[in-house]
């Protein structure tokens, strides 16, 4: 599709002006934008902006959540030929310094005071941020800064602007061209200064595009637009695919009543990162349990059955017509209304990726028909490098590269990308763009990984993460600290993992337990505790994960590639890694490296085989202030398998 | 930042007395309260603020004295008749109803403002529904104003306590009040939530106006939020004045605040 995005705005607009472009919860009650009052927002406040002096070329940002008017200053800056750049809206103020002066930005387009007040924070520090724009002016009646301005104030310059100049607008969309930039997304890298990700319209569009074609998108799609603005997917799906296919996004009312609001919107296109899957399972698990028994065994029973013989359904595979029969009843008692409270009811295709993702809980949506894939992609590549198709699903690849992109694998197993949809370059950063993107058009993903036999692409880790193990029993072995840690994570008990072993002797890890679902487990067993700190300390609760660590153990005993991977050793932690302690990046990876410094007195007391160690760790709270908590760890050892060797 | 514009003194209490067979709970207190401003309540348990508050509010009638509110005087209060005058409060340990969820309780903040009677209203009538998607609107941008979205359907009672107190100002926000009588609206709360309860008062007293009457422990938040203070011991006032005077009264001190030694 070689077109751009305002141009692909203005079609819609004529061809179908009284549809639905956007909703938004409001007040309680879903209040719609159609395709023509989008255009008439977007082309007055590209008129207002003009006005305030946004030249073409020059880079705007925006932070806040999901809202028809932060969607409408996208387009109307890139109508003029500006560059929106999306920041995360929770990152503390400090963290928008350097995107903001690595863009030289002088605009700021922010949803409410408290996005504001992070902006007047860092003035000092942004010399050239001049203007700072809001949506909700609640609370800022009584703020006297330069620069400062309400949204509707600028729409309101820009329709008398508009009413002067009635060409302008179309005039500067046509201006336009495909292979312009469209959009620079900062990468929440998990070492460094972030890294501006360069797309054009056409390196969006094109990926957006065929998605699109591979799942059948059509302008009745309805999507829920929850997950932050600043990252590539929510913009593939949300922005780029919208006005691909003119469907409709709907603005959930705050963060708190995403799920509320799911379930009222029965979304057919969805996508959510694997936690979200997982929070959800462990929640109906946790509900089911306090049900009636009548409850429970139909549940337990029908889930049997649809374990049985769902995924085979889902696939298109032959089943026996006992079993259909089977099946569609536990549709009418069960599945049905398990989807719906979900909010899944109309879901025609559900994406997840970023992380790997449990089998059990993958075939788990699959077998009450809920249509959950894989896709493989990044920022870099604008998403869309492997996608898995409807009757090929399986939990442990990400799919078979889509239309118009070519793999290959380097010497170190790392895997390189050629697709249309890869970025222009890194902002300003000659010589990281040069690392990944060589001379003749291959992108480095710097993931590892290899294609089995049916095609389908298999990560194991991050190239640069996999290592060896050193000395002792395994010395020699492929370690991948990402594989190890996913297997623990795919248990409900467990929420994060960091798992070390490179040119080591043996493998130790670190724990985060979930909360909820080891607290639900706690109170079941009438075990009293007083909070994440203390639960994480309980011997049962250790006993608890010991049994977790060493499963995964006897699972990779029997992987060909992995069997030295196996955790010797592991403590459980006793708070909770954190993005704010700059523990976890904003999408929620681990940051190794950091954690390995940060928590080293831990990391030498696993290794060096004591059994306990106590620990001081700062933690900053929400607001930016810091505290201290301390605490006692114990660390225990797991038992280990000999490696069993597959069947060839 | 613009300054806020405290106008003139809107409620006047006089020389007001109160007893319980032997035990005074108020004498002879007189202060005032400006329209816009933020006038706190402090003093140890049991120095009288809640029953002063009560006496403003019409739930107890003061032996002497007299509460002149826009130039009316009255010996005793009639609730109703302050209700309807636009004085609202909160109260120290809740009164809501807590089977009910959270929207029907800011709701019945609307009650005096609803003039369609039973009838038109069990019936959902015309005139009657108009006038209830009339109010919802109003009660959703309270709901909207204190975040309290996630939980409009919920019943109150499973709320924890921190929510709960925003529902309680919720439905006195529901009034449309021109005073708003708050009783230790902050008890029990941690300090992120005692800051979102701040903020949301704070809001109150700017965007809409509201005067605010507010008792409170944390002399922290008295301190930074209120315009003029009066201080009470045993039922009698011993402090009157802006929070910085109030902090360096010799007898406030010693009765309530307190020194490091």
């Amino acid at each position: 599709m070689r077109t751009t995005f305002p141009r692909l705005l203005l079609e819609h607009a004529a061809q179908r002006p009284q549809a639905a472009a956007m909703r938004e919860k409001e007040y309680g009650i879903w209040q719609t934008t159609t395709w023509h009052d989008m255009a008439e927002l977007v082309g007055h406040l590209a008129g207002g902006l003009h006005q305030l002096g946004l030249q073409r070329g020059e880079h705007l940002i925006v932070v806040g959540a999901n809202r028809p008017s932060l969607y409408a200053t996208m387009l109307a800056a890139q109508s003029l030929g500006a560059i929106p750049v999306p920041l995360y809206q929770d990152a503390v103020a400090a963290e928008c310094v350097f995107p903001i002066n690595n863009a030289e930005v002088r605009f700021a387009v922010v949803e409410d005071q408290e996005q504001v007040d992070k902006m007047l924070e860092i003035r000092e520090q942004c010399p050239q941020l001049k203007h700072i724009l809001f949506d909700d002016p609640r609370g800022l009646r009584n703020y006297d800064e330069p620069g400062l301005a309400g949204l509707e104030e600028v729409v309101a310059a820009g329709k008398v602007f508009a009413s002067e100049h009635p060409d302008f607008f179309r005039e500067e969309v046509e201006k336009a061209q495909p292979d312009d930039v469209a959009a620079m997304f900062f990468t929440s890298g998990t070492t460094g200064n972030p890294k501006g990700v360069v797309h054009t319209h056409f390196t969006l569009l094109n990926r957006a595009e065929v998605g699109a074609k591979f799942d059948k998108l059509t302008a009745a799609e309805e999507v829920l637009a929850y997950l932050p603005p600043a990252w590539i997917g929510q913009n593939i799906f949300s922005y780029a695919q919208w006005l691909a296919c003119g469907y409709v996004v709907n603005c959930p009312e705050s963060s708190g009543t995403v799920s509320i609001d799911l379930k009222e919107i029965g979304p057919t296109y969805y996508f959510a990162p694997p936690r979200v899957f997982e929070g959800l399972l462990t929640s109906v698990m946790i509900r089911m349990e306090d049900a009636g028994t009548i409850k429970r065994k139909m549940f337990h029973a029908f889930m049997d059955v649809a374990r049985k013989v769902g995924p085979a359904l889902m696939d298109g595979k032959t089943v026996g017509l006992g079993d259909r029969l089977l099946y569609a009843l536990g549709n009418m008692l069960v599945y049905g209304p398990l989807r719906n409270t979900l909010g899944f009811s109309r879901v025609r295709v559900a994406y997840t990726a970023g992380e790997a993702i449990g089998p059990d809980l993958f075939s788990f949506y699959r077998s009450i028909g809920i249509n959950l894939k894989q896709l493989y992609g990044s920022t870099e590549t604008a998403v869309f490098v492997c996608l898995q198709p409807d009757h090929e699903v399986r939990a442990d690849t990400v799919g078979v590269p889509c239309e118009g992109v070519e793999i290959k694998l380097a010497d170190n197993g790392e895997i390189l990308v050629k697709s249309p949809g890869l970025l222009k370059e890194y902002y300003k950063n000659a010589k990281a763009t040069e690392e990944v993107l060589s001379a003749d058009g291959w992108y480095h993903t710097s993931d590892a990984g290899f294609i089995d036999a049916s095609g389908h692409l298999k990560i194991i880790d991050r190239v640069k993460d996999v290592g060896r193990i050193k000395g002792g029993a395994n010395d020699g072995a492929m370690f991948a600290p990402k594989y190890v840690e996913n297997k623990l994570k795919f248990f409900s008990h467990i929420k994060e993992a960091v798992a070390y072993g490179d040119g080591r002797e043996k493998v130790c890890v670190m724990i985060n337990i979930d909360f909820d679902a080891v607290g639900n487990w706690a109170e079941r067993r009438n075990l009293p505790y007083a909070g994440y700190t203390d639960l994480a300390q309980k011997p049962e609760v250790y006993e608890l994960i010991k049994d977790c660590v060493e499963k995964v153990n006897a699972d990779l005993s029997r992987d060909a590639l992995l069997a030295g991977s196996q955790i010797s050793r592991f403590l459980v932690l006793h708070k909770e890694l954190d993005a704010d302690d700059g523990e976890l990046t904003r999408t929620n990876k681990v940051r190794r490296g950091f954690i390995g410094e940060k928590y080293a007195v831990l990391i030498d007391a696993l290794y060096g085989g004591k059994v306990e160690q106590f620990i001081e760790t700062q933690v900053k709270f929400e607001d930016g202030r810091t505290g201290k908590v301390s605490a006692t760890l114990r660390l225990m050892d797991a038992k280990t398998f000999d490696a069993v060797k597959q069947a060839a | 930042m613009a300054q806020k514009k405290v106008g003139d003194v809107i409620l006047d209490v006089q020389n007001i007395s109160l007893r319980f067979g032997g035990v005074k709970a108020l004498t002879d207190i007189s202060f005032n309260v400006k329209e816009h401003e933020i006038r706190a309540i402090i003093g140890p348990n049991g120095a009288g603020k809640s029953s002063m508050l009560n006496c403003i509010n019409g739930v107890y009638s003061p032996q002497e004295g007299s509460i002149t509110f826009r130039g009316q005087t009255f010996k005793h209060m009639n609730s109703r008749q302050v209700a309807e005058m636009g004085i609202a409060r909160t109260f120290q340990n809740l009164a809501l109803f807590k089977g009910m969820s959270v929207i029907d309780n800011i709701m019945t903040g609307r009650n005096l403002r609803i003039k369609s009677n039973i009838l038109l209203q069990a019936l959902r009538l015309g005139p009657a529904e108009r006038e209830e998607t009339a109010h919802r609107e109003k009660v959703e941008h309270i709901i909207d104003f204190l975040e309290i979205q996630a939980y409009r359907k919920t019943p109150v009672g499973q709320l924890p306590y921190g929510l709960q107190k925003r529902v309680d100002l919720g439905r006195a926000l529901a009034m449309e009040p021109q005073v708003l009588l708050l009783d230790e609206p902050m008890a029990g709360m941690n300090v992120e939530e005692k800051q979102d309860m701040c903020r949301f008062i704070l809001d109150v007293n700017d965007e809409f106006g509201t005067t605010i009457v507010l008792i409170e422990h944390d002399m922290g938040v008295v301190m930074d939020i209120s315009d003029r203070v009066v201080v009470l011991d045993y039922g009698k006032k011993i402090g009157d004045g802006p929070p910085d005077e109030v902090r360096n009264n010799e007898e406030v001190i010693r009765a309530y605040l307190g020194t490091s030694h």
